[in-house]
């Protein structure tokens, strides 16, 4: 029911998402071009080729943040755990920039030696975090030390390349940190897309594994999960996620911190229903986030990761204190 | 399963938690382990569990390694700040045969585990809502639905109330003798020691100092010893010891 009522949400939020924009398009116009029944070029070419891949975009990218932020609160046992909070996206951040500052001296277009850079550095971020994992004894509190001394770590070498940068690439590194669905095309969408494909499957595996982890690292040990392999089968899986999530659009904060949240309200904490739960509501926040992006002010298109922020966080306080009361 | 520890050795870096212990656990008996803090119960229980890695043997059955799933453990910890259901947490007893779509096997027998733990109750309140008691039932539930041979349990009844105390250690007992479980409880409780467990391992700095019957066991010489306190023994009214601590004493 609730999972029916979520689908649907962000199947109108999609819709939203493509008659949206400079041209405010009506909802069935958008509709005929999807079905492939329109007949005007102007119309069927703003849809498909500039509005579809930020649609899609947003859906896939918001889908990957919830799950790879669901997976890192059930691993770490720690409702603040994000791959925003514990410096995966830094990583990325850090990484991305690097690529701009070093641009030109690579043989590869810019286009794809930043997202490169970015989800090369996300995993360097990952492997940083799940290395004190594989130190004897590492408890998940341990975990989150490591994100949050990785966070500022790839928060300083930022700052480092930032101060070292010319100002055009210092520009461009602000705004790529900004994060923004402009940079969306339908062949980047695909890639994020068929990551999600490739990890979703992998993580489902192991989902009552992932549940039984919420009973502490003793107990589920005694209920036969192998506990440490688990984490690092979480990490990498994360790593993918968040890499290819935040390579193409620059750091979204906040989707991969509350979608779990939400989700969890929602369905519970059995994984089986939480993990597809986060994706599709990390999906339909980032959808929502990029229609609010275009109506905030007429004619402009707000960074997204600015966006979520600002919108999602009076949403999330009143979530907490309307589910604090009842 | 007949559970036999031979020279078994718990080592933290250089400090020995567990030195040298020898003992056996039959099927259908209760075996408690009593000891000051720090003695090593909690060691010596996470070796037997596989949780440490330890020195010296130990057999199940002859086998140096127990059959998938036979052993069943329950740490000390029962916080829960999951919002899962009873049920779930039950349920997630059976983890090593969970499917996808769980089996009807499964279903069964978690709730077969809820009913003999007397919670069927409460199946669809989530574990988080629970008293300190009921959670322990609950995972007393869990560890039962898994169908273990042995049951190791960490401090079951510390931070229960009375009657929860008498609820779970009862629930014990029955499950043990109905199911012919091989049952090592560490337990706090000289008294509930005394009364539920068919045997007694008293654990001194690491060492096994005493191990039988707790009528022939509990003695003021030994509690003197294994917790430097002067106690005084009497009969209960079952025939088993009462023992009532009256000072501390120093170390001699």
């Amino acid at each position: 029911m609730v999972s029916l009522a979520a689908l649907a949400g962000l199947a109108v939020s999609f819709a939203a998402d493509l008659a949206t924009g400079p041209a405010m398009l009506p909802l069935g116009a958008v509709l005929r071009v999807l079905a492939g029944q329109a007949d005007d070029p102007m119309l069927t070419a703003i849809v498909l080729h500039l509005r579809l891949p930020i649609g899609l975009m947003a859906a896939v990218v918001g889908a990957a943040l919830g799950v790879s932020g669901a997976v890192m609160q059930t691993i770490l046992a720690n409702p603040l755990a994000s791959s925003y909070t514990l410096g995966i996206s830094a990583g990325a951040g850090f990484g991305a920039a690097l690529m701009i500052v070093l641009g030109g001296m690579l043989p590869v277009a810019d286009m794809w030696a930043i997202p490169f850079g970015a989800f090369a550095f996300a995993g360097v971020a990952c492997a940083l975090v799940a290395g004190v994992g594989r130190l004897r004894g590492a408890t998940p509190e341990l975990l989150v030390l490591a994100g949050i001394a990785c966070l500022f770590l790839f928060q300083a070498l930022l700052s480092l390349l930032q101060f070292l940068a010319s100002p055009e690439a210092l520009q461009m590194i602000v705004f790529w940190l900004f994060g923004s669905l402009m940079r969306a095309s339908l062949a980047k969408a695909a890639v994020v897309a068929a990551v999600l494909a490739l990890v979703m499957p992998v993580l489902l595996r192991d989902a009552w594994q992932f549940t039984a982890l919420q009973l502490g690292d003793d107990r589920a040990r005694g209920l036969g999960v192998r506990v440490d392999a688990l984490r690092l089968r979480a990490f990498v899986a994360v790593s993918l996620l968040t890499g290819a999530a935040v390579a193409f659009v620059g750091t979204i904060g906040f989707v991969g911190l509350v979608a779990p949240h939400v989700a969890r309200m929602l369905v519970g904490e059995d994984q089986r229903h939480l993990l597809p739960a986060s994706a599709v509501l990390g999906a339909l926040l980032l959808s929502a986030a990029s229609v609010a992006s275009k109506l905030i002010l007429p004619g402009t298109v707000f960074p997204i990761g600015i966006v979520t922020a600002l919108i999602g966080v009076p949403f999330f306080a009143w979530l907490v204190l309307a589910a604090g009361r009842r | 399963m007949r559970v036999e520890l031979d020279e078994l050795t718990v080592r933290y870096g250089r400090r020995d938690a567990v030195r040298s212990v020898s003992l056996a656990a039959a099927p259908g008996r209760v075996l408690a382990v009593i000891g000051a803090n720090g003695s090593g119960k909690t060691s010596l229980l996470r070796a037997i569990a596989g949780l440490v890695p330890h020195g010296g043997t130990l057999r199940w059955d002859g086998a140096a390694t127990p059959p998938s799933g036979s052993v069943g453990y329950m740490p000390q910890d029962n916080a829960a700040r999951a919002a899962l259901s009873v049920f779930e947490v039950v349920l997630l007893g059976r983890l090593r045969s969970l499917a996808w779509r769980v089996a009807p096997d499964d279903l069964a027998a978690a709730a077969a585990a809820l009913d003999e733990v007397g919670i069927g109750d409460f199946a669809d309140r989530r574990i988080g809502e629970l008293s300190g008691g009921q959670r322990q039932l609950v995972f007393l539930a869990q560890v039962l639905a898994g169908d273990p041979r042995v049951l190791l349990l960490d401090e079951p009844t510390s931070a229960l109330d009375i009657a929860h105390q008498l609820q779970v250690l009862g629930l014990l007992r029955a499950a043990t003798i109905r199911r012919g479980l091989t049952t090592i409880a560490v337990l706090h409780d000289l008294n509930a020691a005394a009364r539920f467990a068919d045997a007694v391992a008293v654990m001194r700095e690491g060492a096994l100092v005493g191990l039988g019957p707790p009528g022939e066991v509990l003695s003021v010489t030994l509690l003197r010893a294994a917790f430097n306190v002067e106690a005084a023994i009497a009969a209960g009214p079952d025939g088993r010891p009462v023992v009532v601590p009256l000072r501390v004493v120093d170390r001699a």
